[in-house]
């Protein structure tokens, strides 16, 4: 079995060869991740072709046979229904959409981007003490700001990471919707401002891979890209220990200097963080006095703030920044007030802060989204990624 | 970026002298543009064709007119979203190696929306419109669509929204967000000037026609059809139009609404898909996209059409599985609901409800490849003569199937998440765009070209427009399917890897092969236009590719009343029937026939719309009430009209009828 | 000519003269309208649906929503459409005067209904609760708005349609207008019942 879906695969590469001799990295990936995405690629496209194949080559050959001048060839003006061959090519592509569906349906809940990985590379399988390097990505107008909570630091424009651990990114975006990509390691996923996405990545081969944004955010977005460093755990340390030297603190006030758009920025480094940043980026309220969106989204539930909910507005932090809203026949800009004193959001973001770990689930057909049927009425947390839980660590369907 | 100041005056809104563009490549079109327009202006004024023009056209309610006006507006924004089309092509192979190119990101990110909004909404939509206008009455066996005037509302409507779009060239801006304007991006935070409105209100202008032209061919359909055309008994054109109108009629109000409320986010300051205070830009995905992919079957379907029409004509062949044609169209019609979130995977769905749609969108393939199927086997045992057409459907044969498939692989989700946004996405829907819609249109335009003018086009040229096409086409994109695979994103201006600059260059030589296609296009009709009263040219039969649909009963150009007695249908192929059954055409016995009325008020009401979308544009509030009110004035002024029509009377059906028994005789 | 081939001519062309009513399609293209007016509804029923509980920290339904009021208002538009079907009773019987009365009472309704909607949405505003403050607003003045717009052209319509069977009678092209703006009418009370249903009874529970 093994080994035929190795043929398989070789028969399928090959065909790719001078594609990936032009650093298709699509092809040729250096993660685990990438390189299974590649294979059901492979794999899909061969599928396809065992009928693309035969319908290209009985076109040719039907158009060349039954020219006009080709007397030879028969001649049925009246013949016009089968129904054999009607059940022919209805069969054909709905048997290999039956298969392709099959692979679509175990491909995609394997590799779903929030599954935590269950293994680093093709043989070896992940510990299940193995804790990913966790990164905090938050995209800007036009750069990459990359957190790293554990170690305390932060970059821009550049990411490091050690090769063969699994890396857990949390994505978020300040401004306008964006895609965080790393075509050598792992598939892209949208970050968002307001809301937050992950996606789990390995590298297997040490180098500089590039980093993009894949999706289209303004006239800076042709700039904004990072170079990544895979490197051993012992380069992954010193790179943290530079950039520990290197000095620079990146807080609130910072982070508001650093979130005003800028074109082609070359890599930064700080060596100290707020632990609560990335927590009110994603619940956008780093300009002091602006109400959290979890704050917001606790009174909501409770039905709103009252009456008193049109009295707790303020004009905006900064009405002249960009995404500030102005319309021509609206209201000046404003932002909700914060209800709560800073020692409730240090409890709150305090909270946050404990890490919540999905358990790991090996089974190779059960992703995220596959959980034992509870009652249908149940409520379902399935979607539940987007807009963080005023409570985490309770009800996180992973 | 020009300067650009939101500050209004009463007379003038927010629209001042910053709003002319400085760049000189925008100053270069506007004077061809002035200089092309002035020289038409002087023909038509000097040969006195103004008052045939609006008499004979503008407001001309006959639907043959009014498809044919659509096809001209059509090829009009084609030579202009190509034009942009070459630009990006220019400019992505200039900009390597530290290079800016030639054009800034303002202008750049313009010219790629543009190009998008410019190829879907006014060329594939007034192309496809203007044929089912043309055609479908025809094959049904009808004098007219159901509501004329509406039809002739609709298609000013359509030019109202493509002139919207254009003045944006050089007054101002177009949006710089891509083609569907995706929030937070086109809200008023991030795109403060008068690009995003442009484009919102030339969608809405042109929208209002479409879906209203929707309803009337619909209805027609419905209601039109000739004694005894059962539903079973449609052409296969009329099926799949009639299937595309559906999705007309039951999406465009989705794409209307979402705007109607980017608007209102835009202009009042509500909360819809806002960052903050309650919003949701992931909304406005899911909605444009529920619009968006039964847009891209709007396109496809009545090609389909096209194309089986074209292979059963020119095999002489009964078309193979017409129900199971029928069955497929329909299940294609139903499932394209079913899939809009294939254009998201990536925004963190669970993997439940990415591999349901990526499943749905998988299942979409199997009626398509039926019909695949049912083409192959028409030629099958056929005859088949290689006209332009059925070389047109050969080539799309070919080129579809791969796009068909690369289409299927991005449905994979695992798969998108490493291709989706990427030039591989780009070259999949050029690959069935071009490919599929844009060779059906050039087959369907070789195919009814006789029928609408009564002479057929040059074939050489005709050869040479094809092979150019072709060729470019595979040249062109194939090159960004590698792009693609290398990692490649859309709408970047600039590149850093000089290894991609070789691909780039292989596409921008694609492109010039088709513009090469298009000159010859464009020369195909001059020549034709010029050789028109040739006998190798000249279609007096009315039935020059021995055709099997009502249509080709009637003479080239039909007259205005098409048929001067109701066909009656007793099967698929009535006029095949016909022309098996030997049955005389009746040359005596005419009655008065009763036909619509042409009027000025659908061109009256498309004008008084675009006045108020560009003054809501530039916020110059009294002239958007002034001719918002005049909208209204005028609508109901018209429905005081009760004379709406006339009769041809039976001395000019006669006269008509003798004329063309005598052309006949010539003919034969 | 034999009379054989007239016969195959007659099978194939319908040599006889037929009587096309005229606007026989017109229901049915009406119909299709109001279906595609309804997706656009729907569309704002899902917005609302999506955003009904953004209250970005304001007030919510049970802050601002005066049920007794809605009810009034509701009772308004159901009075109007039933007085629009003594409209059409009145028509089928060729009475173009009680057809022209039942049309008054109609727009009075009508009219009222537009009234109260604006009395509310003015009250809304004067509290600080405008579409700007929460998604939620912004989704309900959008729903109700635009229903309450629907209804602003249909009295605009009927108005115009009033005039007309003054001036022309109830002849057939009236007749057909009258029937479309019928349905018209009771699609939008349709329309309303949902927006009482989902935004303003389910908003209060």
């Amino acid at each position: 079995m093994k080994r035929k879906d190795k043929i398989i695969r070789f028969a399928g590469l090959s065909l790719l060869i001078p594609l990936a001799a032009c650093k298709a990295e699509v092809l040729a990936p250096a993660g685990d991740v990438a390189a299974r995405q590649r294979d059901l690629l492979v794999m899909s496209t061969l599928l396809m072709l065992i009928i693309i194949v035969p319908v290209m080559a009985l076109t040719v050959w039907f158009a060349l046979k039954y020219r006009a001048k080709n007397r030879a060839a028969d001649y049925a003006p009246d013949w016009d229904h089968s129904t054999k061959l009607e059940f022919v090519i209805w069969a054909a592509p709905l048997l290999i959409i039956i298969s392709l569906g099959a692979l679509t349906w175990v491909g995609t809940h394997l590799l779903d981007p929030y599954r935590r990985l269950d293994r680093i590379s093709e043989d070896v399988p992940a510990a299940h003490d193995m804790q990913p390097l966790r990164v905090e990505v938050v995209a800007m107008d036009w750069k990459w700001l990359f957190i790293y909570p554990e170690q305390g630091i932060a970059t821009v424009n550049e990411l490091a990471v050690p090769v063969d651990r699994p890396v857990e990114f949390t994505l978020t975006s300040t401004s306008v919707m964006n895609a965080f990509y790393i075509p050598a390691m792992a598939g892209m996923i949208y970050a968002m401002p307001g809301m937050q996405t992950k996606l789990h990545g390995v590298f297997n081969n040490p180098g500089e891979y590039k980093g993009i944004a894949s999706h289209y955010s303004g006239h800076g977005f042709s700039g904004m890209h990072f170079k990544t460093f895979a490197t051993d755990e012992a380069g992954f340390d010193a790179f943290i220990e530079k950039t520990r030297a290197g000095g620079g603190t990146l807080d609130r006030a910072r982070y508001l200097q650093l979130e005003a758009p800028s074109e082609n920025v070359p890599p930064m480094q700080f060596a100290k963080v707020d632990p609560t940043l990335f927590q009110r980026v994603v619940n956008m309220c780093v300009a002091e006095g602006k109400m959290c969106m979890a704050e917001m989204m606790a009174i909501d539930r409770q039905g709103g703030a009252g009456l008193a909910g049109t009295m707790n507005t303020a004009p905006s932090h900064d009405a002249q920044a960009r995404g500030s809203r102005a319309p021509v026949l609206g209201w000046s800009p404003f932002q909700v007030a914060s209800y709560c004193t800073p020692e409730d959001s240090a409890l709150m973001f305090g909270r946050t802060a404990q890490v919540v770990q999905a358990p790991m689930d090996l089974t190779p057909l059960r992703g995220r989204a596959l959980t034992p049927p509870r009652s249908a009425l149940a409520p379902s947390h399935d979607n539940d990624v987007t807009q963080l839980d005023p409570a985490p660590g309770q009800a996180r369907n992973f | 970026m020009a300067t650009f100041s939101n500050e209004t005056t009463f007379l003038f809104g927010r629209l001042n002298w910053d709003a002319v563009p400085k760049e000189p490549i925008v100053w270069a079109t506007f004077v061809a543009v002035a200089i092309g327009g002035a020289a038409l202006l002087a023909v038509l004024t000097k040969y006195r064709l103004w008052g045939w023009l609006w008499r004979e056209w503008f407001t001309s309610v006959d639907h043959k007119k009014i498809g044919i006006m659509y096809v001209v507006l059509a090829l009009i924004m084609f030579v202009r979203g190509f034009a942009d089309a070459v630009m990006m092509r220019l400019q992505q192979v200039w900009a390597f190696g530290g290079s800016e190119g030639y054009l800034n990101s303002h202008h750049y990110d313009q010219i790629f929306t543009a190009h998008g909004v410019i190829m879907i909404f006014f060329v594939a939509m007034p192309f496809i419109t203007g044929l089912m206008n043309y055609v479908v009455p025809l094959q049904i066996g009808a004098r007219d669509v159901s509501f004329p005037f509406l039809n002739n509302f609709s298609f000013w409507m359509t030019v109202g929204g493509a002139i919207i779009t254009m003045v944006s060239l050089f007054v101002g801006e177009y949006a710089q967000t891509g083609w569907l304007a995706f929030p937070p991006l086109s809200g008023i935070g991030y795109s403060p000037w008068v690009g995003v409105d442009y484009y919102i209100w030339g969608l809405q202008v042109a929208g209002v026609g479409t879906t209203l032209s929707g309803i009337n061919l619909l209805v027609t359909i419905l209601k039109m059809r000739a004694p005894g055309m059962t539903m079973m008994r449609m052409p296969i054109f009329t099926w799949t139009s009639f299937c595309a109108n559906i999705l007309i009629v039951a999406s465009f109000p989705v794409l209307t609404m979402t705007l109607i409320l980017l608007t209102l986010d835009r202009y009042v300051g509500t909360n819809f898909f806002t960052n903050d205070l309650g919003g949701n830009p992931m909304m406005y995905i899911n909605l444009i996209w529920i619009w968006g992919h039964p847009e891209v079957y709007i396109l496809i379907l009545p090609l389909f059409g096209v194309f089986s029409e074209v292979t059963s004509t020119f095999s002489g062949k009964r078309l193979f599985g017409y129900s199971s044609m029928v069955y497929a169209t329909v299940c294609i019609t139903v499932l394209s609901y079913l899939v809009w979130l294939h254009h998201f995977f990536t925004m963190g769905s669970g993997a439940s409800v990415n591999s349901f749609f990526g499943i749905t969108t998988m299942i979409i393939s199997i009626p398509t490849g039926a019909k695949l199927f049912n083409w192959l086997f028409t030629m099958y045992r056929g005859r088949i003569r290689y006209e332009l057409p059925m070389m047109w459907t050969v080539a799309f044969m070919l080129t579809f199937v791969v796009g068909g498939m690369t289409g299927v692989l991005l449905a994979v989700p695992p798969a998108d998440f490493v291709l989706h946004n990427s030039l591989f996405l780009i070259a999949h829907f050029h690959n069935v765009i071009i490919g599929g819609v844009l060779f059906g249109l050039f087959a369907a335009i070789n195919f009814w070209w006789p029928k609408a003018f009564g002479f057929k086009l040059d074939v050489f040229w005709g050869k040479v427009s094809f092979w150019f096409w072709v060729v470019g086409f595979w040249v062109a994109f194939m090159p960004l399917y590698v792009l693609g695979l290398m990692g490649v994103t859309r709408r970047l201006r600039v590149f850093d890897d000089p290894d991609l600059r070789i691909w780039f260059a292989i596409a921008a030589f694609g492109a010039v092969l088709i513009a090469c296609g298009i000159a010859a296009m464009f020369v195909q009709f001059g020549v034709s236009i010029l050789r028109r009263n040739r006998a190798d040219y000249r279609d007096v039969t009315g039935d020059p590719w021995d055709g099997r649909t009502l249509e080709w009963a009637t003479s080239s150009p039909p007259p205005d009343y098409n048929f001067a007695f109701n066909p009656i249908s007793h099967g698929l192929d009535s006029w095949w029937e016909m022309k098996q059954a030997g049955v005389p055409r009746p040359t005596a016995g005419f009655m008065d026939i009763h036909m619509p009325r042409g009027t000025g008020t659908g061109v009256i009401l498309a004008a008084l719309s675009t006045v108020c979308g560009l003054a809501l544009v530039w916020y110059i509030w009294w002239l958007a009430a002034l001719s918002f009110l005049g909208i209204i004035a005028v609508s109901i002024a018209h429905t005081f009209n009760y004379n709406r029509d006339y009769y041809i009377l039976v001395s000019e059906v006669q006269a008509t009828e003798d004329a063309r028994t005598r052309q006949l005789a010539q003919g034969a | 000519m034999s009379s054989t081939t007239t016969d195959t001519m007659g099978q194939y062309w319908e040599l006889e003269p037929h009587h096309h009513p005229e606007g026989a399609s017109t229901s049915l293209g009406f119909w299709v309208y109001l279906m595609s007016d309804c997706l656009m509804f729907a569309v704002l029923f899902a917005v609302f649906g999506v955003l009904g509980t953004s209250f970005a920290a304001g007030p919510g339904p049970k802050d601002l929503f005066d049920l007794e009021l809605v009810a009034v208002n509701t009772a308004m538009l159901l009075l109007s459409s039933i007085t629009f079907g003594f409209a059409m009773l009145a028509m089928a019987k060729g009475d173009k005067g009680g057809t022209l009365r039942w049309l008054a009472v109609t727009l009075f309704f009508g009219l009222c209904f537009l009234g109260i909607e604006l009395y509310e949405f003015a009250h809304l505003l004067h509290e600080g609760a405008g579409p700007q403050r929460s998604g939620f607003l912004s989704a309900f003045f959008t729903l109700v708005g635009t229903h309450g717009l629907h209804v602003t052209f249909g009295s605009i319509w009927l108005i115009t349609l009033m005039v007309q069977i003054m001036q022309k009678g109830l002849i057939p092209a009236n007749q057909r207008r009258m029937a479309c703006l019928s349905m018209f009418w009771h699609f939008l009370d349709v329309i309303w019942i949902g927006v009482f249903t989902f935004v303003y009874l389910l908003g209060m529970i």
